[in-house]
């Protein structure tokens, strides 16, 4: 099968309006998942033993089964209790969990590299919790948990195409539906991998660069 | 019809998914520590074409989704000619894929090894492949198991991607129990249930022990 490019450049604004679709799917789902793997964070950290057992139970049950599977127990399952959610609604609420479970631990590691004795004078210095937080803590375990944010993000805009076997009209399904109209799936598949590529590549290379930019402003010299 | 009954009458079919599951997964897994080893080789070699061809290999798998890569293995190389089944579709996607992360933990690793034992290899004139063998590869393993146990698990929960192109995995086993009789919470939900037990009770206990394993031969090697 040849290449053909008049059919590429015919397929092309679908494809980027699809790609749209992909974009705006990864920066929700992204956005829920920082929140989710706060309260995550949270709620292994309470007074109450039992709550914290039961959320690290939880979040090592969703961290060690697929995400495919999951994206059909919530889309499936939910009607099943009277709850019907549209394959966005289930999409979203799948990645948000999914991916908080991954960035409660990210949290957590910046948050355990800072050393004991900062907790401590701040203790000393009579600092209230907001500002030990806020001008002690996180500006010392975020340049931490800085890589590791990046990556997921990354990460989940390339767990995207999953959503597409839902029925979320983002680039995959877009693809997939070229291909079934058309009977060609050469291009729409190649060109899949194409943007994932053209998104992927410059997005790791910006976020080097904001990780080296932090740890400049923290006064770390990377390198 | 209860769970009980519900388990007693698609037993069969989850145990051929699970067992098609365990057989992508090792199948793989060898894959892709053998493409970890060659590009990771690749990308620490002296030679300036190996190291760009080994990062453009590393990029290209990372910066495109395994899922297209999947698709793309299974409905478009067949356009051009060259056609697998499912299953070796399936596994050489997650191979190619995952051995390009694979890749770089393995170089990681590698670097890690103290220059000292680099040095002293040199010093008793031993060849690059002797030295490579048998002084620097023993002593990344307790390096790079961790992150590989990681990696592992990560395979594991990818390989029910396998299902979209068609492998009776388990995953592909509880859509089609979905399809027929709707019984989503107890079809998923099982599938969710088997897939936590081979993570959480197979493959993690055994990398703990290998990571074990590993650590302690270092220990007696050191002190012969």
């Amino acid at each position: 099968m040849q290449w053909r490019w008049d059919f590429t450049f015919e397929i092309l604004p679908r494809m980027l309006w699809a790609t749209g679709n992909t974009l705006l799917a990864a920066l929700i789902g992204y956005a829920i998942a920082l929140v989710v793997g706060l309260i995550f964070l949270l709620l292994q950290q309470t007074r109450f033993r039992p709550v914290n057992i039961i959320t690290r139970e939880i979040v090592e049950f969703i961290r060690s089964t697929p995400l495919l599977v999951q994206l059909f127990f919530v889309y499936f399952v939910a009607p099943q209790f009277g709850l019907t959610l549209s394959a966005w609604t289930s999409a979203m609420i799948t990645i948000g969990l999914h991916f908080g479970t991954y960035m409660s631990e990210v949290y957590r590691g910046g948050l355990n590299a800072v050393p004991k004795g900062q907790w401590e004078a701040c203790r000393a210095l009579n600092m209230g919790p907001v500002r030990t937080y806020f001008r002690v803590i996180l500006p010392q375990a975020l340049p931490v948990a800085l890589p590791g944010m990046g990556n997921y993000l990354i990460g989940i805009f390339k767990d995207t195409p999953m959503l597409a076997t839902i029925g979320v009209a983002e680039l995959m399904h877009t693809a997939n539906a070229l291909g079934a109209e058309t009977y060609r799936y050469l291009e729409p598949y190649t060109m899949v991998g194409f943007i994932f590529l053209m998104i992927s590549l410059p997005t790791a290379a910006g976020l080097r660069k904001l990780e080296a930019a932090v740890a400049r402003a923290q006064g770390k010299i990377k390198r | 019809m209860s769970y009980f009954e519900f388990i007693a009458t698609y037993l069969p079919k989850l145990l051929q998914g699970t067992v098609n599951t365990g057989l992508v997964m090792l199948g793989a897994t060898l894959l892709a520590i053998s493409v970890s080893l060659v590009f990771g080789l690749m990308r620490l070699s002296r030679s300036r074409v190996s190291q760009v061809l080994a990062t453009i290999y590393i990029e290209f798998f990372r910066g495109t989704s395994l899922l297209v890569q999947l698709y793309w293995v299974y409905y478009v190389l067949p356009l051009m000619g060259v056609s697998f089944t499912a299953m070796t579709s399936g596994i050489l996607a997650l191979g190619l894929n995952f051995g390009a992360y694979g890749a770089e933990i393995f170089r990681g690793s590698v670097q890690a090894v103290p220059r000292a034992q680099w040095e002293a290899a040199l010093a008793l004139n031993m060849s690059p492949m002797l030295r490579m063998r048998r002084i620097i590869i023993p002593q990344t393993f307790p390096i790079l198991l961790p992150p590989a146990a990681n990696l592992t698990v990560e395979l594991l929960k990818a390989t029910a991607l396998v299902a979209l192109i068609s492998v009776v995995d388990l995953m592909f086993v509880a859509k089609q129990i979905n399809a027929t009789t709707w019984m989503s919470a107890q079809a998923f939900g099982t599938a969710l249930l088997v897939y936590y037990a081979m993570a959480r009770f197979v493959l993690t206990p055994f990398l703990r022990w290998l990571e074990v394993l590993a650590a302690r031969k270092m220990g007696q090697d050191q002190g012969s």
